[in-house]
C-alpha cells in the first residue's frame, strides 16, 4: 500500500473530473476543521486505487502487504499503460459529486443493468447542457445511482435522435458486481 | 428444558395419511370435496370402463361396494356391533382429521347431516327413494358435486333403472349400507384410540421394538429394500410417546435404553443421518422435542433480508419490492431491518434494488450474533470469520460507517464474495485482509470489540446444507472444537480492556452441539480467568446449557443463548458474548505479542488430537524419520551457508559430514 505518485494521480483526478466537474477538490477538502482533521486520501495497492479515511489507511499500515485485500472504497484499477479505468464501486463517491445526471425510466433499468447502452426512449430526464462524451452518472427515476457512462451526443443533438438511438454510452453498472465478481476485485 | 413453542401449539407432527395427499390437491386450488370427489370419480369411471357401460342399479351399485372394499381394508373387526353404534353417530358430524375439520366444518358437517336424515327417513318407512339411492350409491359425503359433473351420465337412466328395483337389490342395498356404517363406526372407533393416545388414557400399547430375532434375521433383506416410510414414521411416533409416558406407553419387557436405540435407528432410516450425528443430536433435548428438531430440519427456513441501513429505510425497501410483486412483512418485534419474504415474482437477488445495495440476503439467526455485539460509533470492530460478509456490513450499518472494521477471512476465494458485498452496500469503513485469524493479536490487537462467527459443523443448518447429515464424524467433533478454542483465545487476547465503551467479544456458531458450543466457552473460561460471560440483550433465546451428560459448566453460561429450528423458525444457532474486564495472563496477552500466538498454540495442544487410531498405535512418541529429516537439515544448512555469504556448493565434501554426525550422535542417544 502506498500514495500514489504524481503521473497516476494526474490520470487519476483526469478520470474523475470527467464526472464530478469542479467539486473534484470536494473530494479531498479536509473533514473537519481541526489541524489535524481527518480527511480522505488515495492509496494504491495490487494496482487497485482505494479512496479511503486517512485514519483507516494508517491502521492498514498494520496489515502485510500479501494480506490486505481491500480497505475503504476500491475506485478502479491501474493497466499496465498506466491508464486508470474506473469500477462500479466508485458509484457511491461519483454519485455523490456528480455534475451531469442522466435518469432512465422503470423499463429502462433492466436492459441498463445488464450491460446496455441507454437509449433515448429509456431516458426519462437528463441534465441540460451537457455535452458530447461527456461523463454522466445514471440513476433510476427514483434518485438511486445505478451506475455511469459517457454521453453519445450532447443534449442538443439527442433531441433530434430517433427512440431507438443510443444516447448514453454504458461505462460501469451495477449488475457488474454479480456479472463480473471475478475480475473486479484482487485477490489473487 | 421445557416444550418449544411449536409444540405447544401443534403438538408432534401427525402421522402421514390419505388425508395429507387431498390437502395437497386442495392447495393447488380445489375444496376437499372437489378433491375427493374426483379421485372417487376416477375410481368410479374406471369400474364403469370395466363395466362395459352396464346399466341397471344394482350393478352399479355393486360396483360401489367393490370399490369401497378395496380402499378399506384396514377397517377393525368390530363391524358386526357397529350398526348399531353408528345410530347413535348420526347426529354427531362424522369424526374427520383435524385439518378438514378446520377449514371445511361447516359445509361437511350440513351435507352428512343432510344424508343422514334421508336414511333415518328411509329406514323408518322402510322404503327406498330417489334420493336415498343417489346420495347411498357414493361413500364420500360430496355427492352433490358428482351430480353437477357432466361425466355422469348414468344420472338419467337411474330413474328408469329404479323402477326395477327388486327385493334382492334392496337386500342388496341395506347389506351394503351396514357395511358403510360400520365402516365409519371403525372410523370413529380409530379416532377414539387416537384421542386416547393423546390424552395418554392407557389403551392398547403399541408394538414398537423390533422381536430381536427379527431383528437379527431381518436385518439383511431390510437393508437392501427401501425402508416403509410411513411404517417408519408410525414407529418413531409411538416410541416418542413411549418414551415421553415411559411406564404407561412403554412396551412391556423392553428397556428406555432399547427404546431409544430404536428410535435413533429409525431416525436415521427415515431421515438418512448417520448414527453418530443422530445420537449427538438427539441427546440435546427430550424426545419429543428431538422428534421435533428433526422434523424441522426438513423443512427450509423462511427466506429473510435485511435492510442496509445505509442506504434506504425499510419502510421504503418494503414498497419498493411490494411494488415489484414480493410479498412480505416484518421478520418479527425483535428486528427492526428484517423482512420476511413470503413469495417473490422475481429473483431476490438480481433486483435493482439489490444491485444497488439496499438489502441483503441474510438468515435470520444471522442478525442474533451482531445485535449482541452491539458496535458502538467510532469504535474499532475486529470480525475474525467475515465471508460472506452479511454480518460485517450490519456491523457497518449500526456504526455509520464510522471507526473502523477489520474483516478477516482465511479463505480468499471466500473473501471475493466479502469485498463485493462490502462495496455493494457501501460500507466505507472495513479493511479487508486474508490472515488465519489465530495469528491475531500478533497482526494488530487493541479492539473495542471482536466477532468470532466461528468455523463449525453447520449441525444448526442441516435444512441448508443436508449433507451435513453424512459427512460429519466423530472426529470432525474433535479438530471442530479444537480450532474454536484457539480461535477464542486468540479474540479474547485481541480486545482492549481499557476501552471506554467496548471490551466485548461474541462468540457465535451455527451448530446446536454442546462441544462447540458450551464446551468452547467454559474452555476460554477457564483457560483466560480475565474474561466473564454478559448478557447477550437479546430478547429470545434458551438458556446454555450449565449441565450436560455428566460434564458441568460454569453457572454463567446460563447467560449464553441457543436457538433452534423448531422453537423460533430460524437456524439453529448459539451466541456467547463475553466481559474483557482484566490484561490477558502474562505471555498470553497482547503485551506479549510475538510469542503469543506460539503460546496460545500450546496452551490448546494440551490435548491433541489423535490423526487416526493407527497413528497412535505406531508411534506414540511421534518416531522419527531419519531420511526425511536428512532432506530439511541440508535444505537449512544450504539456506544458512547462503545467508552467511559462503556458496554452498563450494565445500560440499566436509560441510555435508557435520549434520550427518550430529544426526548419529542424537539417534545414539535416542538408543540408548
Amino acid at each position: 500500500m502506498r500514495p500514489l505518485t504524481e503521473t497516476e494521480t494526474q490520470a487519476l483526478f483526469a478520470k474523475l473530473a470527467n464526472y464530478t466537474g469542479n467539486s473534484l477538490k470536494n473530494l479531498i477538502a479536509p473533514l473537519d476543521d481541526s489541524p489535524n482533521g481527518d480527511r480522505y486520501v488515495f492509496r494504491i495497492q495490487n494496482s487497485r486505487c482505494y479512496y479511503v479515511r486517512l485514519s483507516l489507511a494508517n491502521l492498514a499500515t498494520s496489515i502485510s502487504r500479501d494480506k490486505l485485500l481491500s480497505l475503504g472504497t476500491c475506485l478502479g484499477k491501474f493497466t499496465k499503460t498506466g491508464k486508470f479505468r474506473l469500477h462500479i464501486t466508485a458509484l457511491p463517491i461519483l454519485a455523490e459529486h456528480a455534475r451531469y445526471k442522466v435518469w432512465v425510466k422503470a423499463n429502462g433499468e433492466m436492459p441498463f443493468l445488464y450491460g446496455g447502452h441507454i437509449v433515448k426512449a429509456h431516458v426519462g430526464r437528463w441534465s441540460e447542457d451537457c455535452a458530447e462524451h461527456q461523463g454522466v452518472v445514471v440513476y433510476s427515476m427514483n434518485d438511486t445511482p445505478l451506475g455511469f457512462g459517457v454521453t453519445a451526443r450532447s443534449t442538443q443533438e439527442a433531441r433530434r435522435l430517433d427512440p431507438t438511438g443510443i444516447t448514453c454510452f454504458r461505462q460501469a453498472d451495477c449488475g457488474e458486481y454479480l456479472r463480473d465478481e471475478d475480475s473486479l476485485f484482487a485477490t489473487n | 428444558m421445557g416444550v418449544g413453542r411449536r409444540m405447544k401449539k401443534q403438538g408432534a407432527p401427525e402421522p402421514l395419511d390419505e388425508a395429507h395427499f387431498t390437502n395437497l390437491k386442495r392447495k393447488a386450488g380445489m375444496s376437499v370435496a372437489e378433491s375427493r370427489a374426483e379421485s372417487q370419480q376416477y375410481t368410479n369411471s374406471k369400474k364403469r370402463r370395466t363395466n362395459g357401460g352396464a346399466e341397471g342399479k344394482g350393478k352399479k351399485n355393486s360396483a360401489g361396494t367393490t370399490s369401497t372394499k378395496g380402499k378399506f381394508t384396514n377397517s377393525l373387526p368390530s363391524q358386526k356391533s357397529a350398526p348399531k353404534k353408528s345410530k347413535k353417530a348420526e347426529s354427531v358430524p362424522l369424526p374427520m382429521s383435524d385439518e378438514d375439520m378446520e377449514d371445511d366444518d361447516s359445509d361437511v358437517a350440513d351435507l352428512m347431516g343432510d344424508e343422514f336424515d334421508d336414511l333415518s327417513g328411509e329406514e323408518e318407512d322402510g322404503g327406498l327413494g330417489d334420493d336415498f339411492l343417489d346420495s347411498g350409491s357414493e361413500v364420500y359425503d360430496s355427492d352433490e358435486d358428482h351430480r353437477s359433473k357432466p361425466m355422469f351420465s348414468e344420472d338419467e337412466d337411474e330413474s328408469d333403472a329404479e323402477e326395477k328395483l327388486t327385493a334382492a337389490n334392496i337386500a342388496g342395498l341395506t347389506r351394503k349400507l351396514d357395511e358403510q356404517m360400520a365402516e365409519e363406526a371403525a372410523d370413529a372407533q380409530a379416532e377414539l384410540e387416537e384421542a386416547a393416545l393423546q390424552t395418554n388414557i392407557a389403551g392398547d400399547r403399541p408394538h414398537i421394538l423390533d422381536d430381536d430375532s427379527e431383528d437379527e434375521a431381518g436385518i439383511k433383506p431390510k437393508a437392501l429394500l427401501a425402508p416403509d416410510l410411513q411404517l417408519l414414521r408410525n414407529r418413531i411416533n409411538n416410541t416418542v410417546q413411549a418414551l415421553e409416558d415411559f411406564s404407561k406407553r412403554a412396551q412391556e419387557g423392553k428397556s428406555r435404553a432399547e427404546h431409544t436405540a430404536q428410535l435413533i435407528k429409525d431416525i436415521c432410516a427415515y431421515y438418512g443421518y448417520s448414527e453418530y450425528l443422530a445420537e449427538k443430536l438427539f441427546n440435546l433435548f427430550p424426545p419429543k422435542e428431538a422428534f421435533a428438531f428433526f422434523e424441522a430440519n426438513e423443512t427450509a427456513r423462511p427466506v429473510v433480508i435485511r435492510t442496509n441501513t445505509l442506504r434506504t429505510h425499510r419502510r421504503d425497501l418494503a414498497q419498493a419490492l411490494i411494488n415489484r410483486g414480493v410479498t412480505l412483512e416484518p421478520v418479527g418485534k425483535w428486528s427492526k431491518i428484517g423482512l420476511q419474504i413470503f413469495e417473490s415474482a422475481v429473483p431476490l437477488g438480481a433486483t435493482p434494488e439489490y444491485l444497488a445495495g439496499h438489502y441483503i440476503l441474510q438468515a435470520a439467526s444471522s442478525f442474533l450474533p451482531v445485535m449482541a455485539l452491539a458496535p458502538q460509533e467510532h469504535e474499532r470492530v475486529l470480525d475474525m470469520a467475515a465471508a460472506p460478509g452479511g454480518k460485517t456490513t450490519h456491523i457497518a450499518a449500526l456504526m455509520k460507517n464510522t471507526g473502523c472494521i477489520f474483516a478477516n477471512d482465511s479463505n480468499k476465494s471466500r473473501a471475493k464474495g466479502l469485498i463485493g458485498n462490502i462495496h455493494r452496500l457501501g460500507a466505507k469503513n472495513t479493511i479487508v485482509c486474508n490472515y488465519d485469524a489465530r495469528e491475531f493479536p500478533k497482526v494488530i490487537g487493541g479492539f473495542d470489540r471482536v466477532l468470532l462467527d466461528a468455523p463449525c459443523s453447520g449441525t444448526g443448518v442441516i435444512a441448508k446444507d443436508p449433507s451435513v447429515k453424512t459427512n460429519k464424524t466423530e472426529k470432525d467433533f474433535l479438530m471442530l472444537p479444537h480450532l474454536q478454542k484457539q480461535l477464542l483465545l486468540a479474540a479474547i487476547d485481541s480486545v482492549d480492556h481499557n476501552s471506554k465503551t467496548g471490551g466485548y467479544i461474541v462468540y457465535s456458531t451455527c451448530s446446536v452441539t454442546v462441544e462447540e458450543n458450551e464446551g468452547v466457552v467454559q474452555y476460554a473460561l477457564s483457560r483466560r480467568p480475565n474474561v466473564k460471560l454478559v448478557e447477550t440483550g437479546l430478547v429470545f433465546g434458551k438458556e446454555g446449557f450449565t449441565a450436560y451428560m455428566g460434564k458441568t459448566f460454569d453457572k454463567s453460561l446460563k447467560l449464553t443463548r441457543r436457538y433452534y429450528p423448531h422453537a423460533y423458525n430460524v437456524d439453529g444457532f448459539f451466541v456467547s458474548k463475553f466481559k474483557k474486564f482484566g490484561p490477558s495472563p502474562k505471555g498470553s496477552g497482547a503485551s506479549n505479542g510475538v510469542s503469543k500466538a506460539m503460546v496460545d498454540e500450546l496452551e490448546a495442544d494440551k490435548r491433541p488430537v489423535p490423526e487416526t487410531e493407527e497413528d497412535e498405535k505406531t508411534d506414540a512418541f511421534g518416531g522419527w524419520d531419519e531420511e526425511e529429516d536428512q532432506a530439511y537439515m541440508e535444505r537449512a544448512r544450504r539456506a544458512m551457508l547462503k545467508k552467511k555469504g559462503i556458496n554452498p556448493k563450494a565445500n560440499v565434501g566436509d560441510m555435508s559430514k557435520k549434520p550427518n554426525g550430529k544426526e548419529k550422535k542424537k539417534s545414539k542417544s535416542k538408543d540408548t
